[in-house]
């Protein structure tokens, strides 16, 4: 895991998953947003409306069906009480209530039919409209010139690509048909009950604005408690980030007890505020169900009496307890479904933001592939900053002949990989040009430019998958015997044929189970067998063991020869033979010429070079 | 997760009391049904208001009684399930800081950073819930279940029935369902690692033209997802309703066998009345159970992942009975050391030899990978030799406690790593109180104290995160200050000057000698100028040591150490 994924720890809400009022990050323009989602809909649109009708006539369904258990209660009611009369011919009306059964089952069933006919037919609207948005993105990426990458953590991108958008398929998924059926919930119960008996539906219909009171205010309650707990979560991750990145020194300085006492402190703080917050969102459940029983009570006194003075029926109470059941739970819950909405919502926003960030310009039209190329790269009067403002280079010219070495040197972290990116044309310049072969790189196709130039880079790269794939990733098609071939010509075959499974083995994740040295030996084999004019090369200094080390040498020398190269070096040897020397310092180039005139000059090349022999600065 | 349930052990009291609550709570529930019953079986009939009104006043009580019963069960399960996450999350913590750097390494800081963080939230979460919405669906069954028995055993065979047939339906989605979650689990990985590679390797890919391969793998990835949602779908998809199903048939069975007792005599209709909401609080509890599905398997996970760290023992222990602390010198000895990672086929270091002294500079060179840092580790004890011993101050380093052995040692490593605070909190950092001069003496030794002063608040100037507001050469040398500001009698630099320009390196060494003068100083370098002057040079060559002396010495005697020179230096430089 790098470092970065940390930004991709799961942050996933699902409705309930993410207790339900917590600080719900808000999207900054929700109408656009849902525009756009709803374009996203738009091929779903004949079965969304499908689905939000059959949703509704599941709800209708439900609604109706407290109705019917009233009638059959009132039917019981009086028959029971013409028994008990001993009223001529009474008995209970079982033809009726077998009647009201039926009807009854049939309605049940019919609305479980429909509710799963909806939560199947929404998940794969969901799903698969997720999987477009999420194709989308991913082609996105393509396009995105590197400077987005560079500017930004990889796992905020990937987080984008993964949680955000299961947030999004989690929410269509639930959410919408949710928010229909509690609508026509709502709307449908107390339509019932209006015309059951307005008078008992006044009586009653407090709890409704009072539910909605005590969810807001509830709301409102803990949001400051889960603000703290949202702060020291905050304080607590970041506490325990700096002490494990920091693992040796925390132990080599005898830091343990002083950090664990510090977590302990901030554990404590957060407890106190997280309980709190709990406790607080919490009640709202306990409160939704004491209201719904203070409704219950007023039914059953209100409509008690009402029944005891003949002007209702005993199974209209039946029903109405039913039906204020029906509009308080989906009062709770929308509480939940629009935080999840809005989640969503930001979530889109985010992913929205990727398929908006500007692209890299398009291949010049009439961009045409390169003929056989032999090699010659000019730069003429190149100027280029990663931001306009600071010039890395200016007025930056050379002229490399066919075959010839430029070397790049510099302290570490001079920012040598900016050649890197201007021959490749991952960034564009800001003045003057580049030629290959005389032609300037922007009339080629990026792709076909990037096809002269082979990269062995130190941080080699190399993905999840066997070793021939990760080396036919130089030229895609490769035979087998090509690819043994680049390996021997890399140095490789020998210790590959040494592994387990030969060219066969997989690499595991971040391939751990090679070398740093045999890792470069594998991403040399790819730039063999990719057979390019020109290379660009990293020379290696650490992390490769001595013998290795020389094979990679070898690897690299052979794999030069006869290829104009562009190789950030270490070696002194490799900076004396090549015919440009580039010296770096804090990310510009600030000498230019080859070792002799360099050392005549006598800047910063030379002093370099005088004091890694001195070990002092010259006077 | 049963395991990490053990935790609640010291609750046991309170989580009874939750139960309790709870069971009060639903039976409170349970009996507003009852007193309609009488106020349809008594009330009604009769027409005797009063007696529905005092009825009413009574269901008040009671639902007062119950919410009350929740709240306290509320307020207690809060605490309970915060006290445990906080628990949790301190013994994981503190297992952590107690892993030796072979245990920390191989799960990874990234990982165990999200096992502390976000893996204990998430178990919390489920325990959270696990102590309010879960344990109230079974106890509603049963109080429903006692509740109804009471009433009418004979109708009550009906709710006996349907409980277990809802178990069943429960336990067969789950048992489909579970497995399918934990496969979405994977996919996601699966896709999490194809980007990870792609955004890691951008450039490579862009480099070889390979967009089209990275998409189609990208596809591949999220189609399996896809496919793997849509199946978990539609299992979860007939949950609901089948649950409806079976509770609203229970419902028409009510009324029909209620029915048919009522004509028999056996029942009067407020009971069938109770009968239908003891059903519909039984519905609604187990509505909510329907949670576990999407909080059990994601806390499983977590669970696993927290077992894993605190499963994990640390490597590296104080022995029982410590030595007695020996006198500080500085003296440090490797007697015939070596030493392997857990797992590798050859020795990182391999029958090592060497003494270093008090006002000594010994080196260390050799080629990367030679295991010139994994020497420098076994001082301190990042790691313990395999066979033979280090010692310090003629004791084994693993019969001193931690605490003592780090105490003698400044260790100043390849990364220098920040921490939040202040500049001079870091400097700080292993010398508890250390006053400010002695801090600024520290800076100024580690040619810090010029660029600190430049910044805008000197030495109470704020390091950030990482100390991203400082150079990697600024970061080097106030870890070199925090080593210098502990006075310890063994110096330990490994490969710490590679980020410093030739001046300052120049200049920093000039200022350590002087300040190291009485200490033991052990170098680790690459560069064959930065150690020409040493006292002593430890050639190591795949591990084992090629030579030891002096420069001009090892020139003639030591052929590794020549290859080293002549791949750095050109033979006239050498001369």
């Amino acid at each position: 895991m790098s470092a970065e994924d940390r930004r991709e720890a799961p942050a996933r809400h699902g409705l309930f998953g993410g207790g339900f009022m917590r600080a719900v990050e808000k999207p900054k323009d929700l109408r656009g947003t849902m525009r756009r989602m709803a374009a996203y809909l738009r091929p779903y649109r004949a079965r969304l409306a499908l689905m939000f009708s059959l949703t509704a006539a599941g709800a209708v369904m439900t609604t109706i069906t407290p109705k019917i258990t009233g009638l059959i209660i009132t039917k019981l009611y009086h028959g029971a009480a013409a028994e008990v009369a001993r009223a001529p011919g009474a008995a209970i009306d079982f033809n009726y209530i077998l009647r009201a059964l039926l009807l009854l089952a049939a309605l049940f069933l019919g609305s479980a039919l429909a509710s799963f006919v909806v939560n199947r037919s929404m998940a794969v609207i969901a799903q698969r409209t997720v999987f477009r948005l999420r194709l989308d993105a991913g082609a996105k990426l393509d396009r995105l010139p590197l400077s987005y990458y560079d500017s930004r953590p990889h796992g905020e991108v990937m987080s984008r690509l993964t949680n955000d958008i299961d947030n999004i398929a989690n929410t269509l998924q639930q959410g919408l048909a949710q928010l229909i059926s509690s609508a026509v919930g709502i709307v449908g119960a107390v339509a019932m009950m209006l015309v059951i008996s307005p008078l008992l539906t006044l009586l009653t219909i407090f709890t409704l604005p009072l539910s909605f009171g005590v969810t807001v205010l509830l709301a409102k309650r803990s949001r400051g408690y889960f603000k703290d707990q949202q702060r020291e979560l905050g304080r607590l991750n970041g506490h325990v980030e700096e002490m494990y990145s920091g693992h040796r020194t925390v132990k080599v300085f005898g830091y343990e007890e002083k950090a664990v006492r510090e977590f302990e402190e901030i554990n404590g703080r957060l407890y106190r505020a997280g309980r709190m917050a709990q406790f607080v969102s919490g009640f709202i459940f306990p409160l939704m169900n004491f209201i719904n029983n203070l409704g219950y009570v007023a039914v059953a006194v209100a409509g008690g009496v009402l029944v005891a003075r003949k002007r209702l029926e005993l199974g209209d109470v039946q029903a109405f307890i039913q039906y204020i059941r029906m509009f308080t739970q989906p009062v709770a819950q929308s509480a939940g479904v629009i935080n999840s909405l809005q989640s969503a919502a930001a979530s889109a926003e985010r992913v929205f933001e990727i398929l908006d960030e500007e692209e890299e310009p398009a291949d010049a039209p009439g961009a045409a592939g390169p003929e056989a190329a032999e090699g010659r790269v000019v730069c003429e009067g190149v100027r280029f900053g990663y931001s306009p403002d600071v010039p890395v280079l200016e007025g930056l010219s050379i002229d490399v002949k066919p075959g010839q070495t430029v070397a790049i040197v510099g302290p570490t972290g001079a920012g040598k990989t900016t050649l890197v990116n201007l021959l490749m044309r991952f960034y564009d310049l800001q003045g003057g040009r580049i030629t290959v072969d005389g032609r300037d790189v922007r009339e080629f196709r990026r792709r076909d430019l990037r096809g002269l130039f082979g990269m062995v880079l130190q941080d080699t790269w190399l993905f999840n998958g066997t070793i021939s794939e990760n080396i036919a990733y130089g030229r895609e098609g490769a035979a087998r015997e090509e690819i043994t071939a680049a390996a021997a010509a890399a140095h490789a075959d020998h210790f590959i044929r040494a592994l387990p499974d030969g060219y066969a083995t997989r690499l595991g994740e971040e391939a751990s189970n090679l070398s740093q040295g045999e890792k470069q030996l594998l991403t040399i084999a790819r730039a063999v067998l990719a057979d390019p004019p020109m290379l660009i090369l990293d020379e290696a200094t650490s992390s490769v063991d001595t013998r290795t080390e020389v094979l990679v040498q070898k690897a690299m020398k052979d794999l030069m020869k006869g290829r104009t190269s562009f190789v950030i070096a270490h070696r002194l040897s490799t900076i004396r033979d090549a015919a440009v020397i580039l010296v770096m310092n804090e990310g510009r180039i600030i000498e230019k010429g080859d070792h002799a005139s360099l050392m005549a000059a006598g800047g910063f090349y030379a002093e370099m070079y005088r004091t890694q022999f001195a070990g002092e600065p010259a006077a | 997760m049963l395991k990490l349930l053990r935790l609640l052990k010291p609750h046991r009291t309170a989580i009874a009391a939750v139960l309790g609550l709870l069971f009060l709570q639903a039976m409170a529930d349970l009996s507003l049904p009852n007193l309609l019953a009488d106020i349809v079986n008594n009330g009604i009939a009769s027409g005797d208001v009063r007696y529905i009104l005092r009825m009413g006043g009574l269901m008040v009580l009671i639902a007062l009684f119950g919410i009350a019963c929740s709240a306290a069960g509320n307020y207690l399960s809060s605490g309970v399930a915060f006290a445990f996450g906080r628990g949790l999350r301190a013994r994981v913590f503190a297992r952590v800081e107690s892993f030796s750097p072979a245990e920390f390494d191989r799960a990874g800081t990234a990982s165990l950073i999200t096992r502390t963080t976000n893996d204990v939230t998430q178990v919390q979460q489920s325990v959270t819930l696990m102590l309010s919405m879960m344990v109230r669906a079974p106890i509603m069954c049963v109080g429903g279940i006692i509740m109804a028995a009471e009433r009418d055993a004979r109708l009550s065979l009906v709710f006996a029935a349907a409980v277990p047939a809802l178990g069943l339906i429960i336990a067969a989605v789950m048992r489909y369902a579970l497995p399918l979650f934990r496969l979405i689990q994977s996919r996601l990985d699966g896709l999490n690692l194809v980007l990870r590679e792609k955004l890691s390797g951008i450039r490579v890919v862009r480099a070889f033209g390979r967009e089209e391969r990275e998409r189609r793998r990208f596809e591949g990835a999220s189609s399996e997802l896809l496919d793997t949602s849509l199946e978990l779908a539609s299992v979860m998809a007939a949950l609901g309703p089948a649950m409806m199903i079976v509770m609203n048939f229970t419902l028409i069975a009510v009324l029909w066998f209620g029915s048919l007792r009522v004509a028999a005599g056996g029942m009067r209709v407020g009971d069938v009345m109770a009968f239908t909401q003891y059903l519909m609080q039984i519905l609604f509890a187990l509505i909510m159970l329907s949670m576990l599905f999407i909080v059990i398997p994601r806390s499983q996970a977590s669970a696993d992942r927290i077992n894993e760290v605190l499963e994990t023992e640390p490597g590296i222990k104080d022995p029982e009975d410590p030595a007695p602390s020996p006198e500080r010198r500085g003296l440090v000895e490797f007697r015939d050391v070596s030493f392997r990672y857990h797992g590798a086929e050859r020795d990182a270091v391999s029958g090592v030899s060497f003494k270093a002294g008090p006002g000594e500079l010994t080196a260390v060179i050799g080629g990367t990978g030679s295991g010139k840092s994994t020497l420098a580790g076994l001082v301190p004890r990042f790691y313990d030799a395999v066979s033979g011993s280090v010692l310090v101050d003629g004791a084994d380093v693993r019969g001193l406690t931690q605490k003592d052995l780090r105490s003698r040692i400044g260790f100043v490593p390849q990364k220098a790593t920040l921490f939040t605070g202040t500049v001079a909190d870091n400097v700080r950092f292993g010398s508890d109180g250390l006053g400010e001069a002695a801090v600024r003496e520290a800076a100024a030794v580690a040619q810090a104290e010029g660029f600190v002063s430049a910044m805008k608040d000197g030495f109470s100037s704020a390091v950030s995160q990482g100390g991203v507001n400082l150079s990697g050469g600024q970061k080097q040398r106030l870890a070199i200050a925090r080593a210098v500001a502990r006075k310890p009698d063994i110096y330990i630099f490994d490969d710490s000057f590679s980020a410093l320009d030739f001046r300052t390196e120049a200049a920093l060494r000039a200022a350590l000698r002087k300040e190291t003068g009485g200490s033991t100083v052990i170098m680790v370098a690459q560069r064959v100028t930065s150690v020409r002057d040493a006292d002593r040079i430890v050639v190591l060559d795949e591990g084992r040591v090629a030579g030891i002396g002096r420069h001009r010495e090892l020139l003639e005697t030591c052929a590794v150490y020549r290859e080293i020179a002549y791949s750095q230096l050109s033979r006239e430089e050498l001369e």
